[in-house]
């Protein structure tokens, strides 16, 4: 690896990276295990003059799930994958191949806001959140407001994320239907399901976020709504399912063109919902 | 069969391997020669340009940097080489210089190279390179190329390269056949994709150059080295070191160590390139990218008439070393394991705005074997016969052999009765079609495959055969040391195949030595014999009979030594539990040690008239080369709703003559229908319409990995080659020669039931899915 020239700094404070990182303007990146960041620097299609790493910064780290769940930013996501907490455990589980997974971290992920990648679409999905620590103090960003474009996401310079918050996975069956070429794979598209049933069994809300549908992640609200309230036979599933790409503008590449997966968002979202059903 | 002590036959663990595993391996990289100057390459990134202008002076004067070179400071008196002179046959071929002068031809062609002191700071300066490119329109589709304008090469006024022709008259046998059977076939660019990127140290002082390279062929390097830079052959050493995978993409003679040796000279340092994977997928030649419109025909019986292959073949913008050969290899066995009237191949060569294809495992054969054996499903079909019945009645019949084929080939020998019955053993095919209980459609495909190796006789394959400019003979040098020791050199150039494991058995079985006594040294042109290197699944079948030949040599003169010590008769001592002594008193015998004692101490221990020493030497031109054989089977299971294929078995009986060591044999049979299953399902080096490599990486080109793999089922038969004293035949390429028409054959044998009866490569999901969709769509 011959990326350009670059400072490297591995803080052992939130307060000391956090320093660091405006000291070193505009220029400088956290590095939070590094699988997404490292390859660009590599190729030089990112040449970073800072590099702010928090290995070393305490407390960042681990799974709290009482109720809610809040997960440290620099939670691997193999511990993610194993953490028994619901969809997030069951998408961070196909991430990439088992050494991504024991270097990468959910708070690195999601900051890199690829719409690509597993994670993003799970915590809009969910209506999850992260906090973010910069200069002007603490702030909790939902979801919804956090994934603007392409990589580019609502961190102010300068902020880091510091926790991800979580709903509670109890009540809710969840699914994960993921379709790539390789295992290792980022997602050709993958659905992200969870649904929560009434009494009577019929379908008392459900999430569905998309992965790589769109230039952020992306909720599929038409087929939430189609399905929000009615039963959750294999009909509804299968019409509700019909509407998941709706609104979409996929980007095509070399594998897949808009409609097919458009076509690829319908049948996983289907898949998806019959697993969150069956778990339900 | 001569006298073994039964380590030729066995799965002895490979003896390369511990430094490899270990970290112990010496590659390229690894290797730093006091006052090296690294260098990097401008390349281009338009596909098709003339270059207006080119600045190196901010890359000249950051820190460090040495030199900054563009091709107009290049003062070599030819360009690079293209080894295929064919008589009788008119090849268009450009101007290849190791730095583009004036205009380039394709993305990645380099521009400049920037030398400096530091692998770091030539990199970044490189970046400082700034070049101004008027845009030419590319050249892109091979079929549109051959209509004329816009040219690849404008002073060459055609972007045709050749036009070349293998077989009878095949339109009479066309016209003989109740049924024939029309495809046009997409046999797409792939890449070799070793795990080690190239790599070059070129180091020149006081006259003598020394050029360490990640190359298959360090004895071709030598002889293009000195040709290009005008030194003589005795002051070239190449040294191919640990080499990590080639699959041909390491059969070349490459611009950068030809540039590399050049800059060493003009600067008095050694210059070292690593090649990084960015440049690998971009600049390391290509392998396939052929459009093929087949036509078969048979009687209504099933016995086959004829079947006529045209060619185009995509060439990139380049001749290297043997590109536009590559088709022709595939002629040779258009024939297939089958008897016909006639058959012929016609080749069109074309030029276009891409990397230059050349060999890549099986290199020409893997398109053949695809275009022969997914047009005899189709035929089969098409007659409502059963697809390996139609095989068997056509196969040439096991007593036939050796076998004169359509387009006069003479295979050596062959049983393809025996591969595919044995095959058969291992699984019934019908159990394994049809829909599964979840909906997913199934399917079985065959290949029955032969193919051509062992290059090369030099009669056929040299400058009065086929035209290459080298006889492809092979060398090798037995050297049994003072204490029994013994190094056999070999002019081959192993990179990963095992060789130094099978070589060590065939000598080691010949000395009554172990295997571990015997080292076997190559890549280093400066040991050792001439030799014609690693490619071609040559190394056994040519190089392996010349180590036994040597060997045989030396075992003579050890016989003769045991005759004169023992006081009997040469002709009564025979090598058994590990000594030369007289045939029926057991014990009586000596040592190839003791030999060894007594050949380099003469005093009265040698037969008048007998040289001291023991070692010896021998070349081997083959008479002929040798036909490997088998039948393979896909089973695929594919989702209708994706169009994604699971490949779910893959079962391979395989024919290379007796084995030398099976191990040896499953690894290269296990990797080479990787590679093919790579074709078939995966991988795709694409370019886009304006020329631009969509697939430089291995995030869009798409290796398989094992998850996406089921267990190798392989088994073999042993059918001895006539051509050879070890009866052995190839397998490196056997794999990948047979493997990417069993897996299409099985999906097309999946997605009949939904009204797909044909389909190209590479069978992506959205490939199927978009053929599935023509046919009315499926539901699951």
């Amino acid at each position: 690896m011959i990326p350009a020239a670059f400072d490297y700094v591995a803080p052992e404070s939130l307060d000391a990276a956090l320093d660091a990182l405006r000291e070193g303007g505009e220029d400088a990146k956290v590095l939070a295990g590094g699988h997404s960041l490292l390859p660009l620097m590599k190729l030089r299609l990112a040449a970073p003059t800072l590099l702010v790493d928090l290995r070393r910064v305490p407390g960042l780290t681990g799974i709290e799930s009482n109720g809610a769940v809040r997960i440290g930013a620099m939670t691997r996501h193999h511990d993610v994958a194993t953490g028994g907490i619901g969809l997030a455990s069951m998408a961070a589980a196909t991430i990439a191949d088992q050494q991504v997974r024991n270097r990468g971290t959910i708070g690195g992920t999601l900051a890199h806001g690829d719409p690509a990648s597993d994670l993003p679409a799970v915590l809009l999905a969910l209506e999850g959140s992260v906090v973010a620590r910069g200069g002007s103090g603490e702030r909790e960003i939902a979801a919804a407001d956090l994934f603007l474009d392409y990589l580019t996401t609502s961190l102010a310079e300068g902020e880091i994320i510091t926790e991800v918050r979580l709903p509670s996975p109890d009540g809710w069956g969840a699914g994960y239907a993921k379709f790539n070429r390789r295992v290792e794979d980022w997602a050709m598209v993958a659905v992200c399901a969870a649904v929560r049933k009434a009494a009577d069994g019929s379908c008392e809300d459900v999430r569905i976020g998309l992965t790589n549908m769109g230039g952020r992640p992306l909720r599929a609200t038409a087929a939430e709504q189609a399905l929000r309230g009615r039963g959750l036979d294999a009909a509804a599933i299968a019409a509700a399912a019909e509407q998941a790409a709706e609104g979409t503008d996929p980007p095509a590449d070399l594998n897949a063109s808009e409609d097919y997966k458009r076509h690829l968002a319908r049948v996983l979202c289907r898949r998806a919902l019959e697993e969150a059903v069956a778990a339900a | 069969m001569s006298e073994t002590n039964g380590h030729v036959g066995r799965r002895m663990r490979r003896k390369e391997d511990p430094p490899l595993i270990e970290g112990r391996g010496n590659y390229v990289d690894d290797i730093q020669p006091g006052g090296t100057l690294h260098a990097a390459f401008v390349r281009s990134t338009e596909a098709h340009a003339t270059i207006a202008s080119i600045d190196t002076s901010a890359a000249a004067a950051r820190p460090g940097i040495e030199a900054v070179f563009t091709g107009a400071d290049l003062d070599l008196e030819a360009g690079l080489p293209l080894a295929w002179v064919p008589p009788g046959v008119e090849v268009t071929a450009p101007v290849h210089w190791p730095l583009a002068k004036d205009a380039v031809k394709h993305v990645g062609d380099p521009v400049a190279v920037v030398i400096g002191r530091d692998r770091y700071a030539v990199v970044d300066a490189a970046e400082d390179v700034l070049v101004d490119y008027d845009p030419l329109p590319a050249v892109v589709d091979p079929e549109k190329a051959l209509e004329g304008a816009p040219f690849v090469h404008d002073d060459l006024g055609t972007n045709k390269v050749h036009e070349w022709s293998l077989g009878g008259d095949v339109e009479t046998a066309l016209a003989n056949a109740d049924v024939v059977v029309e495809r046009r076939f997409i046999n797409h660019r792939t890449a070799g994709a070793p795990i080690e990127p190239r790599g070059v140290i070129a180091d020149y002082r006081t006259g003598e150059l020394t050029v360490t390279s990640s190359t298959q062929v360090p004895h071709f390097l030598k002889l293009f080295l000195a040709l290009q830079l005008g030194m003589t052959e005795d002051r070239v050493r190449v040294i191919a070191p640990d080499v990590g995978g080639g699959f041909g993409s390491k059969l070349q003679i490459y611009g950068e160590e030809i540039l590399l040796a050049w800059a060493s000279r003009k600067l008095s340092r050694p210059v070292k390139w690593i090649e990084t994977r960015s440049e690998n997928m971009a600049v390391s030649h290509h392998g396939r990218d052929q459009v093929a419109y087949v036509k078969i025909g048979a009687k209504q019986d099933g016995t086959f008439t004829g079947l006529h292959v045209k060619i185009i073949a995509d060439f990139g913008a380049y001749m290297m070393l043997l590109t536009p050969l590559i088709p022709s290899l595939g002629a040779f066995v258009m024939t297939g394991c089958y008897r016909w009237e006639a058959v012929r191949t016609d080749i069109t060569g074309v030029m276009t705005n891409k990397m230059a294809t050349d060999a890549i495992r099986g290199a020409g054969r893997p398109e053949a074997t695809h275009y022969i054996e997914v047009m005899i499903d189709q035929l089969a079909h098409e007659l409502g016969m059963d697809r390996l019945e139609i095989r068997r009645k056509n196969f040439i019949p096991a007593e036939d052999f050796p076998a004169e084929t359509a387009i006069g080939m003479v295979y050596d020998s062959g049983n393809y009765q025996g591969t595919l019955a044995k095959l058969l053993e291992h699984f019934d095919p019908e159990a394994e079609r049809g829909r599964t209980a979840d909906g997913k459609l199934r399917g079985v495909g065959f290949s029955t495959w032969t193919e051509i190796c062992g290059l090369a006789p030099s009669r056929v394959t040299g400058p009065s055969g086929l035209g290459v400019q080298a006889g492809l003979m092979e060398s090798a040098l037995v050297r049994v040391h003072v204490t029994g020791a013994v190094s056999v050199y070999t002019g081959t150039s192993p990179h990963g195949q095992g060789l130094e494991t099978a070589f060590a058995q065939i000598v080691a079985d010949r000395m009554g030595i172990d295997p571990e006594q015997v080292e076997v040294m190559h890549g280093d042109t400066s040991q050792g014999p001439w030799g014609l290197d690693t490619y071609g699944s040559r190394s056994l079948a040519v190089g392996g009979e010349a180590i036994a030949r040597a060997t045989a040599k030396v075992v003579e003169k050890a016989k003769a030594i045991a005759a004169h010590k023992l006081e009997a008769a040469v002709e009564d001592i025979q090598l058994a539990d590990g000594k030369f002594g007289v045939a029926g008193s057991p014990g009586s015998g000596l040592t190839l040690a003791e030999i060894a004692g007594f050949a380099y101490i003469p005093e009265d221990n040698l037969p008048e008239g007998l040289e001291p020493g023991l070692e010896d030497l021998a070349f081997y031109d083959p008479e002929n080369f040798v036909f490997p054989f088998g039948a393979h089977a896909a089973v695929v299971e594919i989702d209708p709703e994706t169009g994604k294929i699971d490949l779910v078995r893959y079962l391979a009986v395989d024919d290379c003559g007796p084995a030398i060591n099976p191990n040896l044999i499953d690894g290269q049979i296990h990797g080479g229908i990787v590679h093919a299953v790579g074709q078939a399902l995966f991988e795709h080096m694409a370019y886009d319409e304006d020329g631009q490599l969509a697939t430089g990486s291995f995030v869009s080109y798409a290796l398989p990995s094992a998850a996406e793999l089921p267990s190798f089922e392989t088994d073999r038969t042993e059918t001895p080659s006539p051509v050879n004293s070890l009866g052995v035949k190839g397998v490196g390429e056997a794999g990948t020669i047979a493997a990417s028409a069993a897996v299409t054959n099985a999906v097309i044998d999946a997605l009949r039931p939904v009204g797909v009866d044909f389909i190209n490569m590479p069978l992506s999901p959205m490939r199927v899915w978009e053929a599935m969709q023509e046919k009315g769509g499926v539901t699951a």
